[in-house]
């Protein structure tokens, strides 16, 4: 691995160095290494580019990262990634791409996540993108995420995308079954011309399944953003929604919310508010010395750390 | 230390000018003043003016000799002057931790928080990590807030009704709170408050009503004839009283 791979490694996974337990990291589209463990089993698909993460019922306290960074200009990745977490785990799977591309051509990587969360099984995924280049190549991303939780199964996904990506579709959707629950932070900033749009599908067909989606995001200069989410309640569930996003200079940002109640039981909330940050949070930083510019970062930094 | 001269503020409501300072003029160089009067009178608006939130329309402000009339809240403030809101401002993601950091100008430790923090009586270990977001009490927000002015530490700090939806307890606490800060920092503490004990240890009192100076003197001037005294209150409401 060279420098700028190192670089965009730690950037993505807070890795300096080949971690230890199960990984797979690939480059430029070619696997790079790879550790499987006893209990955590990484195999290659045979049908389609990608790998199957089986984790064994019963595995705790473990962890998998799957980094992925592209270095090669007009490189377009495409990998269908699926995991199957058994029953009664409680394992953390770290992911997230990093581009640099210093080329003119446009750079993609198409991730497509499965989760098949076993019963009672407890997952934390947490996935970085992050993108560089002084090219004018376009860096794109496109993770689709599809999650499935069994009875009494948890998951809770971060999901952060702070700089570089020019371009990005985010599909989330999830099933959820009795007991089982989702919990999902994002967080998006996004600044010059780019675009990011997230959509996220859920469906709460269990009794006593619930979801928390909170997505906070800022949007600088003349990016774009827009968030769709569309939360099914089809049993006695609970479902809360919350879409918090600052907009800077000459950004725009939509919030679509839908919520559908199919049962009577289901409590189902969502809350939007998009605005400029308050003329009294600077005023009181620059009370405290700061200059507005700085008391401006300050205020995007604490918004989605 | 500071110097108003002709102070005067205006703002423009429906197309009419209304006058809401005139003709302040003040020097201040006492350790502890306290700024009383009627409601509406102008105390927060002078405040603000002093602190660069609000801009005059007329006069001169000299602090440390120097004019700073024109300068920014930033300038302001690194010159050393420290302003507590009388409704502290709420933030998404910025912890007490980082709010008090950027008041000291660096980064602090759990101790020198906790040093701050047990002065308005919170636990530093409880708070610390806390978002200063709606999850916090009105009395929580304002103690910390007056926290971040101790932390600064600056030769003139104003606190705009720091006493306002605190509790007894703190309340008392309070009191030397404000006794312990000019003891150490030595500066001058500039109170903008309606309670009697804390105008009891003023060194002086400034009345401002209808957007003047109507008195200034010790606590033995000004304290009797403020609570013995109705202004213009209209007969109503000095029968109910």
């Amino acid at each position: 691995m060279d420098a700028l791979q190192k670089n965009l490694l730690s950037e993505v996974a807070d890795l300096h160095e080949i971690p230890s337990g199960a990984y797979n990291i690939r480059t430029n589209g070619a696997a790079m290494g790879r550790n499987s463990t006893e209990n955590i089993q990484i195999i290659s698909k045979e049908d389609k580019p990608g790998i199957d993460i089986i984790i064994k019922p019963g595995t705790k306290n473990e962890s998998v990262h799957i980094p992925v960074v592209i270095s090669e200009s007009g490189l377009k990745d495409l990998v269908y990634n699926d995991f199957y977490i058994g029953d009664d785990s409680d394992v953390l799977v770290i992911a997230g791409c990093g581009i640099h591309n210093t080329g003119d051509k446009e750079s993609s990587h198409d991730g497509i996540h499965t989760f098949h969360i076993g019963k009672n099984a407890r997952l934390r995924y947490v996935e970085k993108h992050y993108g560089v280049g002084d090219g004018n190549g376009e860096n794109v991303m496109n993770p689709t995420t599809v999650i499935e939780i069994d009875e009494g199964g948890s998951m809770e996904m971060e999901t952060t995308q702070i700089k570089g990506i020019d371009s990005t579709i985010r599909d989330t959707s999830a099933t959820l079954k009795a007991g089982a629950s989702l919990v999902v932070k994002e967080k998006i900033m996004t600044h010059g011309r780019q675009k990011a749009e997230t959509n996220f599908i859920v469906n709460l067909d269990g009794e006593d399944s619930s979801a928390h989606l909170v997505s906070r995001s800022v949007a600088k200069e003349n990016s774009y953003q827009v968030f769709k989410s569309e939360v099914n309640g089809n049993a006695k569930c609970m479902s809360h929604t919350e879409c918090d996003a600052i907009i800077m200079d000459e950004a725009s940002v939509s919030a679509i919310p839908e919520v559908t109640a199919n049962h009577i039981d289901a409590q189902l909330i969502h809350e939007a508010a998009i605005g400029k940050i308050a003329g009294e949070q600077l005023m009181k930083l620059m009370t405290l010395g700061l200059s507005e510019k700085e008391a401006e970062e300050q205020i995007v930094n604490g918004f989605l750390k | 230390m500071l110097e108003l001269i002709n102070i005067g503020f205006d703002v423009e409501e429906d197309g009419v000018k209304k006058t809401i300072l005139n003709d302040i003029n003040l020097k201040i160089d006492e350790g502890f003043i306290a700024l009383t009067g009627p409601n509406g009178g102008g105390k927060s608006t002078l405040a603000k003016i002093i602190a660069g939130i609000y801009t005059a329309t007329r006069g001169q402000i000299l602090f440390n000799g120097q004019d700073i009339t024109n300068l920014s809240i930033t300038q302001r403030a690194q010159m050393g002057i420290s302003f507590a809101f009388q409704q502290p401002v709420r933030f998404k993601g910025i912890t007490v931790k980082d709010l008090i950091s950027m008041a000291k100008g660096k980064d602090i430790s759990v101790s020198e928080a906790c040093g701050y923090l047990s002065e308005v009586g919170l636990c530093a270990k409880d708070y610390i990590n806390r978002e200063i977001n709606a999850s916090l009490s009105g009395g929580e927000l304002k103690r910390i807030e007056i926290a971040t002015v101790m932390a600064r530490g600056t030769s003139l700090s104003i606190f705009d009704e720091p006493e306002a939806g605190i509790d007894l307890w703190s309340f008392n606490n309070l009191i030397k709170v404000f006794e312990n800060m000019r003891d150490k920092i030595g500066g001058s503490i500039m109170i903008i408050s309606h309670q009697e004990r804390i105008l009891n240890i003023a060194d002086k009192i400034i009345v401002i009503a209808d957007g003047k100076v109507s008195k200034i003197g010790n606590k033995n001037e000004i304290l009797p004839e403020l609570l013995f005294s109705s202004g213009s209150v209209c007969k109503t409401l000095t029968d109910k009283l």
